[in-house]
């Protein structure tokens, strides 16, 4: 090789090393024929990495700020005292004795409330997230055992706690519906899901079951759940200069600034909501009566207001996942094709909301057959509204179908793997739509490798350990890919070559805050440390809920909209002396701290020499995301595939869950480390949510029963095993960086993993929820 | 009277009814210990008393007139984390971080009973020295929540804190 060869090769290679390292800018849309985002071909960057939760030193010292923790001078503590009925009027309120007991500042109740405006139920418009249709402390009704009936607020909380206690309460009272029973006579409504009902009719789904060879027909039943984040729900919050600011545990500041400036009648820019850490979300820290009742007594008293629920009181003011009766049929071949899919059934609902828990969403999507039924209806309690709760639908949905799925593996002596793999869809079963991504079959195979699935007997009650018997069972897990419009971006480039990234984001563990600083980095051609992320303020442009594991895919497009918006200023900004002079947004990426032409490496320039020339200290772009258009183009969803392995006492009807793998399809992986955590997060409520979690409710009077974490049972360390966790990272092309959330999907599945595990263990099919001993002796 | 928060000296309240926990959270405005339940089920409140390890919750402050306190915001030394927690950090021992200080206290109290040969219902021969298994680990923890699901990380971190200390 002649010298000049070898320069020639040496040029080449920083070409392609420093080609390697650029990315161009992703597009600005996920349609048909779109370019997928350029991220997802870059494989040795910081995506993907195991990296540590860059909040963590503060988390682990106790120094990251929670809602509840904000001090303010002269702030009082709030206590609220709760309704004992379901239904009726308050005939009389003694508030006296509470008002003259040593600290009191104010005893508020509906007769001293100041007027205010109900607030915007969630779902009645993009920023509604009202957690009823009910007027909040506005007059002597009640509309569930446990609805707040006054606020005191007091100079401390033992002084607010104490006058509480004092308060008493006459009821006239009203018929209530109370009990399942009831509910189902008075008659079910069809139930609707974000404007559309739920209900798919494909064929005549009863007929070809009833004329299909082999049929499971089962009724399977869920109760209700709480949520139980740790932290309690609390805010600390402060009329300043006629405006609100609310320091709160939130998963929708936005929405929530908007629905409260509703209610007291304020511009919206004048109520500001923060929420920098929220102890666990799950569904669970939305807007309910607390945040409106501290804010409306804080206003009456004319002093900052702490509110933190007691662990009751998230209890009686903070619903839960309600309960589900559903009925699955299938009707199948000899060979395992489905002909018939069933699933129906009916889930509890307040009159007050809007919450029927879609069981039927992940069947839709699931399997093949010929001929489909699924509805969900509702019917109507008087209780406290229920709400989304960690995979709303798909958790429990999947306990149902996936139960029967094994039933009916069991009914034609078929694997039950194999039999979900031959009813593996070509497109979207009910819908028609192409998927944009699924690797099922593959995460089936690669977890059935890995958990020793081969060494499972199909006959039930053959493997014993003394006391014991263990089993293995298996289900399918499955959550949609979503994306809300709304979100927005603010990039922020300093001449220092710092980024300041702020989305009106949540971080309540998933890890957002951290991803958010290595895709934004990633795109922006900078170290980790040079990228600052902002969230949870309502002041930041855009509403980007913590919800519908929405929330990655929704900061991924607006960071891309904001990012391609920044290109665009600093190539005006660097002018015809640049290196870049005439270049377009399109024609560069972004490395090392500035702008490079794509197929001219050469020809690059700093931010630092551009802000410099331009004499500028910073550059702003903010931009909305692109619409989320991908989703009327593709059926768009995660899956995995969930192995359990359980030992059942047979003396004490004891079941412990041994093993656990949860074997993930769902796009690209952004954090190996933090992703890891939320699969298994989920899960574990998922073993919850199979083997201890109840809401009890007293049918008689509609009063939860249990309101407190030593009679809500949820797994303790010792009920937790190791639980493997093994993705196929395969990117899906219509997404920004091939990602999916993964805040929900861990928990789908896991019930039916845990009840077929159980059945291969004992022989014994348990079809209600949760499987405690009793039904297993 | 007077109490030693993270070795500062503090005046006791004056109300009888106060919890260590609110003294620490409301009038020390040391967050840093958590409230989860207040009823001494979620063990979020944990901190360490003279080396041992109570839930602050169920303390009345006064009751610990003249004992020292050791805070999850005590634990740093110089600006340098405490192993454990450098080893939460690395294994993911958290989520969201709400029951994280009260299971660092929790964890750094529970190797000390077990140093001194307290027993748990795991434990199988009550006269050898314990050995802190991962079956251990997990029983002597089992009074500290987590709703994030973060178990595997935290006995992960723990593990690696005991298996350090028998190695020094
Ligand atoms: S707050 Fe003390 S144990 Fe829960
Ligand atoms: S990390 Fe959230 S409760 Fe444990």
């Amino acid at each position: 090789m002649s010298i000049l060869d070898a320069a020639k090769g040496a040029a080449q290679a920083t070409i392609q090393a420093a080609m390697g390292k650029l990315v161009p800018l992703a597009p600005d849309s996920w349609i048909p024929g779109g370019i997928p985002d350029p991220l997802i071909r870059r494989q040795h960057g910081v995506i993907g990495a195991a990296l540590s939760r860059l909040d963590g030193p503060l988390k682990v010292q106790g120094a990251a700020r929670f809602a509840a923790e904000f001090p303010l001078d002269d702030m009082v503590y709030a206590a609220l005292a709760y309704a004992t009925i379901p239904r009726g009027r308050i005939a009389g309120l003694d508030v006296a004795a509470a008002e003259a007991a040593p600290g009191v500042v104010l005893v508020m109740t509906h007769h001293n409330a100041p007027r205010m405006n109900q607030p915007a139920v969630f779902g009645s418009s993009p920023e509604a997230a009202g957690p009823a249709d009910l007027p909040i402390m506005q007059d002597d009704r009640i509309h569930w055992n446990g609805q707040p009936i006054a606020v005191v607020l007091a100079e401390t909380q033992e002084q607010a706690d104490h006058a509480v206690s004092l308060i008493g309460a006459t009821y006239a009272p009203e018929p209530a519906t109370t009990s399942l029973a009831a509910a189902k006579a008075a008659g079910p409504q069809p139930g609707l899901f974000m404007g559309q009902p739920l209900r798919n009719e494909i064929g005549d789904a009863e007929a070809m079951l009833a004329a299909a060879p082999h049929r499971v027909d089962q009724l399977y039943r869920t109760p209700r759940h709480n949520h139980n984040a740790i932290e309690l729900h609390g805010a600390t919050i402060a009329w300043i200069d006629g405006g609100l600011v609310v320091h709160d545990a939130s998963q929708l500041v936005s929405a929530e600034a908007a629905t409260l400036a509703g209610v007291f009648d304020l511009d919206v820019a004048q109520v500001r909501v923060t929420s920098p850490y929220v102890g666990g979300g799950f569904g669970g820290k939305c807007l309910w009566d607390h945040q409106i009742l501290g804010a409306a007594a804080a206003r009456l008293a004319a002093r900052p207001v702490r509110i933190v629920l007691s662990r009751e009181g998230v209890y009686r003011g903070v619903g839960g996942r309600t309960l589900t009766e559903q009925r699955v049929a299938i009707g199948a071949e000899a060979d395992g094709r489905f002909r018939a899919l069933i699933h129906s059934g009916i889930a509890a609902m307040s009159p007050h909301n809007n919450m029927p828990e879609p069981f039927i969403l992940g069947t839709r999507s699931g399997y093949a057959a010929d001929s489909f039924s699924l509805s969900v209806e509702t019917v109507t309690m008087n209780m406290l509204a229920n709400t989304f709760m960690r995979a709303p639908g798909e958790s429990v949905g999947t306990f149902a179908l996936e139960s029967a799925i094994d039933e009916m593996a069991v009914e034609l002596g078929i694997d039950p793997i194999a039999l979900r793999i031959r009813n593996e869809p070509d497109k979207d079963p009910t819908s028609g739509l192409p998927f944009s991504s699924r690797d099922i079959v593959e995460a089936w195979r690669a977890g059935a490798d890995r958990f020793g699935w081969a060494q499972r007997s199909a006959t039930p009650g053959t493997r014993r350990e003394g006391e014991w018997l263990i089993g293995m069972g298996c289900a399918t897990a499955t959550y949609p890919y979503y994306r809300m419009p709304g979100a927005a971006a603010r990039i922020t480039l300093g001449r220092d070559g710092k980024a300041v990234v702020e989305v009106a984001a949540h971080e309540m563990g998933m890890g957002t805050a951290t991803t958010t600083t290595m895709v934004a980095a990633e795109r922006l051609g900078l170290p980790i440390d040079a990228v600052e992320v902002r969230y949870g303020d309502s002041i930041i442009p855009g509403a980007i809920l913590a919800g519908g594991s929405q929330q990655t895919a929704a900061i991924g497009a607006a960071v891309i909209a904001a990012h391609r918006a920044l290109v665009a200023d600093l190539l005006k900004l660097a002018g015809n002396d640049s290196p870049l002079a005439g270049l377009s947004a399109d024609e560069v990426g972004c490395e090392d701290g500035g702008l490079v032409k794509l197929d001219e490496p050469t020809r690059r320039e700093s931010y630092a020499s551009i802000l410099d020339r331009a004499q500028r200290e910073t550059v702003v772009a903010a931009e909305e995301a692109s619409p989320p258009l991908e989703l009327m183009h593709w059926s768009m969803h995660s899956h995995g595939a969930m192995f359990c392995e359980v030992r059942v006492n047979t003396v004490t009807g004891e079941t412990r869950v041994s093993r656990f793998l949860g074997s993930f399809d769902c796009g690209r992986i952004l954090n190996a480390k933090t992703a890891r955590s939320q699969f298994r997060g989920g899960i574990i409520m998922g073993l919850g949510m199979a083997l201890m979690e109840e809401t009890q409710f007293d049918e008689r009077n509609g009063r939860i029963m249990n309101p407190s974490l030593s009679e809500y049972h949820i797994p303790v360390h010792r009920d937790v095993p190791e639980i493997d966790v093994i993705w196929t990272d395969i990117a899906d092309p219509h997404t920004p960086m091939g990602a999916h959330g993964i805040g929900e999907i861990g928990i789908t599945g896991v019930a039916a993993a845990v009840a077929n595990a159980v059945y291969n263990a004992t022989g014994k099919r348990i079809r209600d929820l949760p499987i405690t001993l009793d039904k297993l002796l | 009277m007077s109490i030693s928060i993270n070795g500062a000296l503090a005046e006791l309240p004056q109300d009888p009814r106060v919890s260590l926990l609110d003294f620490l959270r409301e009038d020390l405005h040391l967050a840093g210990t958590k409230k989860g339940c207040n009823q001494g089920a979620c063990g979020a409140c944990t901190v360490l008393v003279d080396g041992e390890r109570i839930l602050s919750c169920l303390a009345l402050a006064v009751q610990y007139d003249g004992r020292a306190v050791t805070t999850i915001e005590g634990l740093a030394e110089g600006g340098v984390l405490h192993p454990l927690q450098q080893a939460f950090i690395e294994h993911d021992g958290f989520q969201c971080g709400y029951c994280t200080p009260g299971q660092i206290c929790s964890a750094i109290g529970m190797a000390t009973e077990a140093r001194r040969g307290a027993a748990s219902h795991v434990t199988a021969d009550l006269t050898a020295a314990v050995t802190l298994s991962r079956e251990e680990l997990q029983e002597r923890m089992s009074g500290n929540l987590c709703r994030c699901g973060a178990h595997n990380g935290i006995i992960d971190a723990i593990g690696e804190m005991v298996a350090a200390e028998l190695a020094a």
